[in-house]
């Protein structure tokens, strides 16, 4: 297999062209320019459509016109272009309709910077738009990933006929690393429920998220939920490390897990049992797997670039059988791997002092 | 006996939920009779608006989307993008078009998408119960301009077709009326034309068409046409506001 120098969005853009994405529809934003950029150079060479929207709102309607025709389609976008998309996300989701939304987050609130940053978190595993539903959200911590996590993004928003979110940040868009792509052949699917002509041969398909009897759209995010659950058991997706023995577990996703892994390696070298935990699915979260590493831990420390989004979601998985405490940085700053030792070591001296405790799971 | 009217096959033989009068009906008719006779029912991806036509997903015998709100000429440019080969309508309301969804609509014109748009100008927001629209001429009473629409406070209605005659890439507007035999003949040529355009790759065709809400109006059936008649058409005038398809061919 070949390897290739490119840069996180540069990858991501052209392992979302190998799994056959067919229709890519933006609106400028930086920090995910590269995304929108690489398609629109290479979309009209390869049989595919690049088209820059007039927003974002319509970018997204043009990846729910595409995928309702029964394409692979995907669009790219940066924090505040995500706010404008959510409506199109809801009804993405609500008329169960396949699709890849990439947000390369930047700092916020409002326009906020153009800095890495983590915190759409919320938005992404929590309220992706209005009403009950859900996104499969890839949390890539490298390049490599990135493209992984892109072929399998569009396999499973096929699979489960629901839009897939890649949460990839400024860092991880703008870093260069070593890749390979998978030569696996892609088969794309079946789409009968499509908007392709019917030719008389059927009758007519019909996309729609209206339902005006309760009972039926009762029914109809019934049967979403009950396809969320085969997700959850099929797709959860973590990493640990070295947390067999760990005393501190540290939680981290995408680039703020990689800057966690050095300052793990230091606190071991230190003599302390630290290890790390690492979601790289954020929708469905690996709470089984979170639990089991946290097993002889006597304290996490979870660290985000943002003032404290996933750390929620640890202490409710935890269910207080463990202090959970939070270190993050937050409008575009990055935490560098001292700051997070530093915070180990404080964590360490508490524990020894026996300042912090909980039972163990 | 041999049968001189019956329901175009592109209508689906489902009771509509139209008002008694609304011209929402006789619009729908036209169009399937157009898919009818252009023979393109099968090929034909509708996508339908937020507002009182929400569900012509239920009435139409094509394949069909249903958008969210003012989105339709995105949506249908993502059809059309993914599928050129297919006939890609759009069915939208004045608040859909002229308010929520300018935007899309006049960059879709922008972009000459091969796409067929069919506007049901009826000056109110009839699905959430007559309030004002874009299109509410001045002194219009409605829900939400109780005192008239008074052009001081509430600014000035939209004229579309003159507004996207000016923009380069529109190749076809035509405002037509549904309120009489006369109009609605002109209407179906119109709709026809908007059509044929699009299977001759001529681009974004509009046809506006002055339509009745005599719910939120407060008339009967015959005073709402009448209405259109005396207020709408004076201030809307009817024609052919653009027409690139002779010069293109
Ligand atoms: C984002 C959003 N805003 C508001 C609404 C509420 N709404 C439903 S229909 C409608 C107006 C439709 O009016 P128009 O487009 O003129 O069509 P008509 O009902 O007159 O045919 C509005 C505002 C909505 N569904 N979605
Ligand atoms: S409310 Fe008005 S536009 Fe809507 S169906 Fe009734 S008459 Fe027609």
């Amino acid at each position: 297999m070949e390897r290739l120098l490119m840069k996180g969005n540069e990858a991501l853009a052209e392992a979302a062209i190998r799994a056959g994405c067919k229709c890519f529809f933006g609106y400028p934003i930086t920090p995910q320019t590269e995304i929108s950029a690489y398609f629109a150079k290479n979309m009209p060479k390869r049989n595919g459509v690049f088209l820059q929207a007039e927003s974002e709102i319509a970018a997204v309607n043009m990846v729910l016109g595409a995928s309702a025709a029964g394409v692979r389609a995907m669009t790219s976008s940066s924090s505040p272009g995500i706010s404008l998309k959510s409506e199109g996300i809801s009804y993405l989701a609500a008329s169960d309709l396949p699709c890849v939304i990439v947000n390369v987050q930047r700092g916020g609130p409002g326009l906020g910077g153009i800095q890495p940053s983590q915190s759409d978190y919320f938005q992404a595993v929590k309220a992706a738009g209005h009403g009950d539903f859900h996104l499969i959200v890839y949390a890539p911590a490298s390049v490599q990933e990135t493209v992984d996590m892109t072929y399998l993004a569009f396999e499973n928003a096929d699979r489960y006929r629901m839009p897939v979110m890649i949460l990839s940040d400024g860092l991880l868009g703008q870093m260069m690393e070593p890749v390979s792509f998978p030569d696996t052949e892609i088969k794309l699917p079946e789409k009968e429920w499509a908007c392709t002509g019917h030719k008389h041969r059927r009758t007519h398909n019909i996309i729609n998220s209206l339902y005006l009897q309760p009972d039926m759209l009762e029914k109809s995010v019934n049967d979403r939920f009950m396809r969320y659950e085969r997700v959850k058991s099929e797709c959860t997706l973590s990493e640990e490390y070295l947390c067999s023995d760990a005393d501190i577990v540290v939680t981290a996703f995408g680039a703020s897990a990689r800057i966690a892994r050095s300052a793990v390696d230091s606190a071991r070298k230190k003599g302390i049992r630290a290890g790390l935990f690492r979601p790289k699915t954020l929708y469905p979260f690996p709470e089984t797997e979170l639990k089991a590493s946290c097993r002889n831990a006597s304290a996490v420390l979870c660290t985000e670039m943002n003032m404290g989004q996933m750390v929620y979601d640890i202490r409710l998985i935890l269910e207080n059988t463990l202090p959970v405490e939070f270190y993050g940085r937050t409008g575009g700053n990055i935490p560098s791997p001292e700051d997070i030792l530093t915070q180990i070591e404080k964590m360490n001296r508490r524990i020894k002092g026996g300042a912090l405790s909980g039972s163990s799971i | 006996m041999e049968a001189v009217f019956d329901r175009p096959h592109a209508l689906c033989d489902v009771p509509t939920h139209y008002c008694p009068g609304c011209t929402h009906g006789i619009i729908h008719r036209l169009i399937a009779e157009v898919l009818d006779e252009l023979d393109i029912e099968g090929d034909t991806v509708g996508v339908c608006p937020v507002g009182c036509s929400v569900m012509a997903y239920d009435y139409f015998g094509c394949d069909m989307i249903e958008a969210p709100h003012g989105r339709a000429p995105a949506v249908a440019t993502g059809v059309k993008r993914a599928s050129p080969d297919k006939v890609v309508f759009t069915y939208q309301g004045d608040g859909d078009l002229a308010a929520i969804g300018t935007c899309e609509t006049v960059h879709a014109a922008a972009r000459r998408e091969n796409i067929t748009v069919i506007f049901i100008n009826n000056t109110t927001y009839g699905m959430t119960g007559g309030q004002m629209a874009p299109t509410t001429i001045p002194g219009q009473i409605t829900q939400t301009s109780p005192y008239g629409r008074d052009t001081a406070m509430q600014g000035y209605p939209i004229k579309i077709c003159e507004m996207l005659a000016a923009v380069d890439g529109t190749a076809f507007v035509q405002r037509v009326s549904a309120d009489s035999v006369p109009h609605i003949l002109e209407a179906k040529k119109a709709i026809r034309k908007a059509f044929e355009n699009q299977l001759n790759g001529i681009g974004f065709s509009l046809v506006e068409v002055l339509s009745t809400c005599p719910t939120n109006w407060g008339m009967t059936p015959s005073a709402a046409m009448e209405r259109i008649r005396k207020e709408l058409i004076p201030y809307y005038p009817l024609g052919i506001y653009k027409d690139i398809s002779n010069q293109s061919k």
